[in-house]
This record gives structure tokens, sequence and C-alpha cells, in this order.
């Protein structure tokens, strides 16, 4: 299969988003046990807003900012509200947060329409620059290189700091943390919080990519969902090289196969798990 | 004890008066809302199918639609190509969903919680796809329409077509949920709870836990396949929709809401949805809006399901009447004490 430049920037560049996107879901989920449906609404938030104040102020710096904040605002407000009630009643979580995703679908749908909505990049990663002899468009390579940054910080921050470390044992046994008087339900709060920031700013930088439109949740919520599973819940490390081997794959057979390219992830991770039932870097016992 | 006879009684009744008016059906309501009642009728089958799963089992199945399908394309494709006889088209369409689960049983069962749930979504995903790929014989995303409705012959020209197929749903549906409350009554639907509360615990007590989940997941194969025959002979049609996650996703809900692990919740959540999709939506645009809202006041004011409904307004009174009862001076309150241990008797049954 040949494989250029410019296939693999774009791949590259949306497995930055995906990183972003599930990379929260992934430590939630570990951490807390908490099935967060509404992850995709945080992206679709994070977009809406940063066009709406990109649009007013044409700043895109404080659009990415104001995206984020956003979706930090209605990711507390989630945790603070409702989460907390539902400690390890996985399905009740999955009844709640779709409800959440309902709501957030349509008061969006009300607010900025039905029509997709694409943000202009920046006006230093504007047009095309030449790669290894291919063009590609700025913009995507400038995403990879923040997707990459934020990859490296998120990884330094679990599995480098204390805080991390505290972390990482919740995933692993969360009781003995607590016996060992840990604020638990602090880091589960400021995790949760982080994850949904990461949620936001990718949804802000992913509309000049992707655009938003009622269905970019829904999309975005599947492919994080593939991404946290394959590699292994809780696992940053795993988060990462999914979200590559997933973007490659959706990237390549959308390019070669186009009618195939909705379910070929599907058939990659249905291949993966029943190769490997705990995910690429999960641990069995989970 | 007494009180426990009198509320069985209670519920023997309420069943039996939900029966006569599904039998009288036809003849109290026009032929919209009866078609509306078959297709809830259907998926209460298919909600009830997958809750052997979900609420049973405590197995989180996302990709319950792909034995739907399966059935409703086995009875497609039957019709389309050998215009077999419904009766034994929707047996076929069992034994396909039965084939379809003991074929993928073994590779889902290694997983566990989330990495279950996506597994089974991601293979129905393929089944999806190779659907959606194979047009020539599937139709693709044309799916295989004009598909006959089977009739009961007896009843032919006395009720009309609509009342004919509602009484073939009905008695399918009837049989088919009948047997369901037989499995999960017997010894081996305990188990599934004993499995879903700890399985660690059962498999040392000897239970072949394994095996058990493996037959708990090829019978909600057969049962959901059975729904969705009877859905493609409603519909007339039966295309790539019938396989979709979002099918999956809806049978996941309305056993959430109804309460899964309950026998009759699947019922009334997939009384709910429907009632949802078609009533709310043909008075407001913001339909999706309330069907948020009502998940969500559902999974906070009744967490257990709607079907803990009597349960929960019981509690509250209870619990109001202790506080009332501690205020007003020793006579109302031991009054009231004999009261309390009937509820306590209620609350430990």
């Amino acid at each position: 299969m040949p494989i250029n430049t410019a296939s693999l920037v774009i791949g590259l560049s949306y497995a930055s988003l995906l990183f972003l996107v599930s990379v929260g879901l992934s430590v939630v989920f570990g951490l807390m046990r908490f099935v967060n449906l509404a992850t995709g609404s945080l992206y679709l938030i994070g977009g809406y807003v940063a066009w709406s104040v990109a649009r007013k102020s044409n700043s895109f710096l404080l659009a990415l900012i104001a995206g984020a904040a956003a979706a930090l605002v209605l990711g507390i407000l989630i945790e603070r509200g409702f989460l907390q009630r539902l400690h390890r009643q996985e399905l009740l979580q999955v009844a709640l947060t779709l409800g959440i995703a309902y709501i957030v679908q349509d008061v969006t749908r009300w607010i900025w329409g039905g029509d997709p909505l694409r943000l202009r990049p920046p006006a230093v990663f504007r047009g095309s620059m030449e790669l290894f002899g291919s063009v590609v468009p700025t913009y995507r390579v400038a995403l990879i290189g923040i997707g990459a940054v934020l990859a490296i910080a998120v990884w330094y921050l679990l599995e480098r700091t204390k805080w991390g470390a505290y972390v990482r044992a919740g995933v692993d046994d969360l009781e003995m943390v607590q016996c060992l008087g840990i604020n638990a339900r602090r880091i589960f709060a400021v995790v949760f919080a982080l994850g949904a920031l990461l949620c936001g700013l990718g949804g802000a930088l992913g509309t000049p990519v992707t655009g938003v439109a009622p269905g970019t949740d829904i999309q975005l919520q599947l492919m994080a969902l593939i991404v946290v599973v394959l590699g292994g819940l809780g696992s940053v490390a795993g988060a990462i090289v999914a979200s590559i081997v997933v973007a490659l794959v959706d990237t390549m057979v959308r390019t070669f196969w186009p009618e195939a390219s909705f379910f070929a992830v599907w058939a990659l991770a249905a291949f993966v798990l029943i190769v490997r039932p705990q995910g690429l870097l999960g641990r069995t016992g989970w | 004890m007494n009180a426990l006879a009198i509320r069985r009684q209670w519920r023997l009744a309420i069943v039996a008066v939900l029966a006569v008016l599904l039998v009288l059906a036809p003849a109290l309501l026009p032929t919209y809302p009866l078609s509306v009642l078959t297709e809830i009728l259907i998926f209460t089958l298919f909600a009830m199918s997958l809750n052997i799963l979900l609420g049973y089992a405590g197995l989180p199945s996302l990709g319950h639609s792909a034995f739907f399908g399966t059935g409703g394309y086995a009875v497609g494709l039957l019709a389309k190509y050998y215009g077999t006889p419904a009766a034994l088209a929707l047996v076929i369409a069992v034994v396909a969903g039965i084939l379809v689960a003991i074929v993928t049983g073994p590779f889902v069962l290694r997983t566990h919680g989330a990495y279950f749930l996506i597994l089974t979504l991601s293979l129905t995903q393929v089944l999806f796809g190779i659907v959606w790929l194979w047009r020539k014989v599937t139709g693709g995303d044309d799916g295989l329409p004009g598909i006959p409705s089977p009739r009961i012959p007896f009843l032919v020209g006395r009720i009309s077509d609509t009342a004919n197929f509602y009484y073939l749903t009905l008695i399918v549906v009837g049989i088919a949920v009948a047997a369901i409350a037989w499995i999960v009554r017997s010894p081996f639907g305990l188990a599934l709870v004993g499995i879903r509360e700890n399985e660690r615990y059962l498999e040392g007590l000897g239970y072949p836990t394994w095996t058990l989940k493996y037959v708990a997941y090829i019978l909600a194969g057969g049962f959901a396949a059975l729904a969705g025959g009877l859905f493609a002979y409603f519909k007339g049609f039966v295309g790539p929709g019938q396989i979709s996650w979002l099918l999956a996703g809806e049978g996941m809900v309305m056993v959430i809401l109804g309460g899964a692990g309950t026998f009759w919740g699947p019922a009334i959540g997939a009384l709910l949805v429907l009632l949802l999709r078609y009533e709310v939506s043909a008075f407001t645009q913001r339909w999706v809006m309330i069907l948020g809202i009502v998940f969500i006041l559902n999974v906070l004011l009744l967490p257990q399901g709607i079907v803990r409904l009597p349960q929960r307004i019981r509690e509250i009174r209870a619990r109001l009447r202790r506080e009332t009862t501690l205020a007003p001076p020793l006579a109302e309150a031991t009054a009231a004490a004999p009261d309390r241990s009937v509820e306590r008797v209620i609350e430990r049954s």
C-alpha cells in the first residue's frame, strides 16, 4: 500500500485530535470506572464556542482558550452535579451521560443550527507547505506538533510526577489508595476536569479540520471509545499508540477503499480485542 | 408474609387486566395506535432478550442489534429468494440468531466490562459493514423491501390486516415472554444473577460460570432474532438500520430506564421510549432534549428503573411518616410502630 507523506500528515493530525479527546476518557474510565458518554459533547461544545469567539474577536488563541474553558465548565458541572452520586453504577452512568449528550446536542443545534461550521486556521498556519517532497496543509502539521507536545506533557504528568503516581495507583487499586490516606475524590475531580479541558481544546483545535455539526459528537465519541479500549483502560501510552493506529488506518482506508471507511476501524477494534482482550497496552484483571 | 401474599395477588390482578386489555386492543384502538402497540410489543421482546444479558448476567452488550438484524435479514432473504412461509421463516431466523451467538460467543466472553461493550459493538459494526458492502445479496443500504406481511389464516376477512398482524405478534411475543419468564426464574436464571453479583464466588461453588454465560448469550441472541424477524414482517422491509448500533443503544436505554434485572422493566422502558419518540416528536421539535431530560430524571429519581416506582413511593411515604411521628407525643408514635415493622418486612423482601 503506497503510503505518501500527505496521507501520513492527515492521519497523524487526526491522531492528535483523537488523543486529546480520548486520554481524559481513558484515565477517567480506568480511575473512576466512570463511563462518560458525553465526551463527544465536550468536544462539540469546545468546537462551537471556539467558532463563535473566533468570529467575534478574530483571535484564534482566544478561541482556543474559550473552547477549552467552556468544556471545562461543562465537565465540572457533570462531575459535581451528577457523577459523584453514581460511583460504581456503570449502567446508570451510561444512561445519565447519554441523556446529557442528547441535551447538549439539542441545545447546540438550537443555538448554532444544523449546518456544519468551520473555523479558519490562524494566519500563521494558513495555506500549505512542502514536506519531504509533497505539499501538505500547514495547519495539519501544526496540529501534529501541538498533539505531540500535549501528549508528552500528559505522559510526563501521569508517569513522572508524584501526583501522577497517585492517579496510576488509583487506576490499579482504588481501595488501597484511599487506605493510604490519599484524597481520591479530589484526584477524581481534577482528572475529570483536566480530561474535559483537553476534550474542549481538541474540539477547538479540530474545528478547522473536521468542522462541527450535530453528529460530530457521536462520531468522536465512538472513535474515542475505540481508542480508549484498544489502548487499554487507564494507559496514557496506550491511548497515544491507539490514537495513531486508529487514525492512520482510518485515513488509509478512506483513501483507498472509501466505501469501507466507516467500518474498517471497527474491524480493527474487533480483531485486536479478539486477540488481546485487555487492549494493546492494557493489563489483565480489569 | 400476609403483606407479601396480598402484593402477589395485586400483581397477578394487574397482569390479568393488562392481558385482557392487550387482547381487546384491536377493538378499542384505531389503526395507527394499534401499529404503534405492535411495535412496542416487538421491542418489548427485544429489550427483554437484552435484559437477560444486561440485567441478569451483568454483561453490558452494545451489540444486541446484530441478532435483531440477523433475524430480520433471515426473514427478508427467505421471503425474497424462496418465498418461505412465515412460521418456518421465523424459526429459521431464530436458528440464525443462535448460530451467530454460538460463533461470536467464545470471542466476546473472553472480555469483561467495558471491553465486552466495545467488542460486541465492534462485531456489530463489522456485520453492518458486510451487509452494507454485499450489495448483490443484501441490497446494501437499500435493504430488502416488499416482505409480505403474514396473516393468521382463520382471522382473514373477519378483522383488519393490522389487527391480524397484531394478534400474530401478540401470540409470538407472548410465548417468547413466557419462555423468558420461565428461564429467569429457573435455577439457571438465578445462577446468572449470581454471576452478575460475584462471579468468582459462584465459580468457587462449582458453577460452570463460563458455560452459563455462553448459554445466556445464545438464548438472548435467539430471542432478539425472533424480535428482528417479527419487525421485518411488521415493516415489510429490512435494511442496515436494523443492525445499526443505534438500535442496540436504544435497547440498552429501554432496559436501564425500565429497570435492568427486573422482569417487567424492559417492557416499561420499551413503552416509554417508543411513546416518547412517536408522541412527543409529534408536538415539539425539541423532543431530543426532552428525551435527555427524561433520562437524567429517571437516573436521579428512579435509579432502579421505572418498574420500582410503587416501591419508591412507598419508601418516600414511609420516610415522611417516620419524620412526622418524631414530632407528636408518644401515643401516635406507638401507633405507627407496627406499621413500620411491616415496612421493614417489605423492604427486606
